[in-house]
């Protein structure tokens, strides 16, 4: 048999576990023929309906609206019904892996436990918090400028991809995660919500807020929808100054710790940076590593004291200086 | 090939807690012949931190720094991954946004300045990649790294969003990066494969969420040990930092003993391309690493 020039003979592997009933997951391969339309949907629905049953996915849409099939594939999180699959066999030497989106919640294989993302969904609050009457007579009409502030973050499908994604989430899980806080700020900016203030205050709070969020744009680079959940994270840190919501602590004080410095030389005093934000108080728990770096010329005597201002400035220090006092609209 | 110039932007770290990162990169571009000058005009970038307080303040002053690197009409290159993504998130910004580059400018020309758009933004890992050529680099190696199997760690900042970088890293996969293994296969090192090499390293929550910074930093550390890695190296000197100098606490906290020397990308290519021990700076590595350098001159 000839195989046409479009269709490319390649073994899939596939993450297979049943919580009931297997002790381990284990990885199994299917023999398939992948053509250049086919989506990682079809390659998922092949290996259930040619070659295995009992193979187990969600699935419902297959119009990238519904939000069930997220999967990951080498690492990669997809929605299986709008990944092209010789795509990701072109990106992955055509050796690809289907995974779940999170291998420590699967029920059966494809199949996860995605409990903690609508808990964590729900928290923030993602509908219009506002007093309509029962009997409107009339809309309430949103302006262009409106809808543009919402940056698309209406557009997120609840998939789940970024929050799978996110590793801050899997070192800490009272962490909201990249979802959550993309709703909190889709409603939070709405002009028709009451809310704004609540939610600001929850995403602002240690630990669950977004403070934790790491920066390593995992969930830009996961969502299905082009969301970038991470722009949206910054706009809350950002509306937390604007409302005058943030409270002095570690985290605010790092971040407006950076004008201070960079008023002062242009360039972070890095050692300031950490005196500033934890306070003479919180210092003792830096003293050992300090002494190390110290040790080891990090943090170093090059033209005076550590922590007295001996960092190095800017060239035409003037101008950032003029600049940050014409510019800052922010205050903590 | 004409010889290669850019205007280099240090970056904080580079100027205070990481010296072994301006010396070995210098060395590199002496080595390489590569023009640099140092744009001693320049301030932070904000480090996403400031980003987060005040995004237009960010805009303003990384617009500034591109200026200088403009009015040279030179490349800027960065050597921290972070100094690149805030870089370039300003100038794609000003770059699809006329409004906002009017406003930014309006600012900018009560000092004199004007951001046009001309410069491009580029790491210096992707320099020596792209546009310097692993084929004339690995010419150019006069003490191969032969003996080391070196995990390559990439940073976030580099390779995410990768719709933001890929005009400036060559297209790098941000689930499969691949230019920093070809970096070492060319030094003859041995590249090691593990999950972690694109992982985050927790460095910006390492103050106000301690134990989720340690714990990404222990994953990949351990990763990369348990691959029998000998040293790792980064293009990021945060990730360094988080991975340099908490080997201690973040031992404590995965439970096991954790010693593996982290380097910086151009100290790793400065070793190979024969720059001084001094240049290489290994002695403000807190991590023992200055024996790799006798190590790999050792027959």
């Amino acid at each position: 048999m000839k195989f046409n020039n479009e269709t490319r003979k390649v073994t899939i592997k596939a993450f297979r576990f049943n919580a009931e009933t297997d002790y381990l997951p284990y990885i199994k391969q299917y023999e398939l023929e992948v053509g250049k339309d086919d989506l990682v949907l079809d390659l998922m629905n092949r290996i259930k309906w040619e070659h295995d049953g009992s193979f187990s996915y969600r699935r419902s849409c297959r119009h990238g609206i519904c939000g069930a099939c997220g999967i990951k594939v080498n690492g990669k999180p997809v929605l299986a019904c709008k990944q092209n699959a010789i795509e990701l066999l072109d990106m992955f030497d055509n050796d690809i892996t289907l995974e779940p989106q999170s291998k420590k919640r699967v029920i059966k294989d494809m199949i996860i436990d995605k409990k903690d993302f609508w808990e964590k969904h729900a928290k923030v609050k993602p509908y219009v918090v506002a007093n309509v009457e029962s009997h409107p007579t009339k809309e309430t009409k949103q302006s262009i400028e409106a809808f543009d502030a919402l940056l698309n973050s209406d557009l997120c499908i609840q998939c789940g991809n970024c929050h799978y994604a996110c590793p801050s989430l899997e070192a800490n899980p009272d962490f909201l995660g990249p979802a959550a806080l993309n709703a909190a700020y889709r409603f939070s900016i709405d002009t028709r919500d009451n809310a704004s203030e609540e939610r600001l205050k929850l995403t602002s709070k240690p630990n669950i807020g977004v403070w934790d969020c790491v920066k390593c744009f995992e969930c830009a680079q996961a969502c299905p929808k082009d969301i970038n959940p991470i722009e949206k994270i910054t706009k809350l840190h950002n509306m937390q100054f604007e409302y005058g919501i943030a409270e002095r602590n570690i985290a605010t004080k790092h971040a407006e710790g950076f004008v201070r410095s960079m008023k002062k030389h242009g360039f972070l005093d890095e050692a300031d940076i950490v005196v500033y934000s934890e306070g003479y108080l919180g210092m003792y728990k830096h003293l050992k590593t300090a002494y190390k770096m110290m040790k080891a010329g990090k943090i170093h005597f090059t033209d005076g004291l550590p922590f007295v201002d001996n960092v190095p400035k800017s060239k035409n220090l003037s101008e950032i200086q003029k600049l940050i006092k014409i510019s800052q609209t922010n205050k903590l | 090939m004409s010889q290669l110039k850019y205007a280099l932007f240090t970056g904080c770290t580079a100027k205070q807690s990481t010296p072994e990162l301006l010396s070995s990169t210098l060395a590199v571009a002496d080595k390489l012949g590569i023009e640099i000058t140092i744009l001693e005009e320049a301030s932070c970038c904000g480090a996403s931190h400031l980003q987060d307080f005040d995004a237009f303040l960010a805009h303003v002053l990384n617009a500034r720094n591109i200026c200088y690197a403009e009015k040279l009409g030179l490349t800027m290159i960065t050597i921290c991954n972070t100094c690149q993504l805030n870089s370039a998130l300003t100038k794609h910004a000003l770059d699809s946004d006329p409004l906002l580059k009017a406003r930014i400018n309006e600012k900018l020309a009560e000092v004199g300045l004007e951001y046009k758009g001309s410069s491009e933004i580029k790491h210096f890992l992707y320099v020596l990649i792209d546009e310097y050529g692993l084929d004339k680099i690995q010419e150019k190696v006069v003490t191969p790294l032969s003996k080391f199997n070196i995990a390559p760690f990439y940073g976030c900042h580099n390779i995410r969003p990768s719709e933001l970088h890929e005009s400036s890293n060559g297209h790098e996969n941000p689930y499969a990066p691949t230019s920093l293994d070809r970096l070492i296969v060319a030094l003859e090192g041995k590249p090691v494969d593990y999950q972690s090499k694109n992982k985050c390293c927790g460095f910006h929550v390492e103050l106000q969420a301690n134990h989720t910074s340690e714990i990404l930093a222990g994953n990949a550390l351990v990763d990369a040990i348990d691959n029998k890695a000998d040293m790792m190296v980064t293009p990021c000197p945060l990730c360094h930092l988080k991975m340099d100098t908490y080997q201690d606490s973040i031992g404590e906290l995965m439970g096991r003993d954790i010693e593996i020397p982290v380097l910086h990308m151009p100290q790793m290519v400065a070793l190979a391309l024969g720059a001084t021990e001094e240049e290489i700076g290994l002695k403000y590595h807190v991590s023992k690493a200055k024996s790799i350098y006798s190590n790999a001159k050792a027959l």
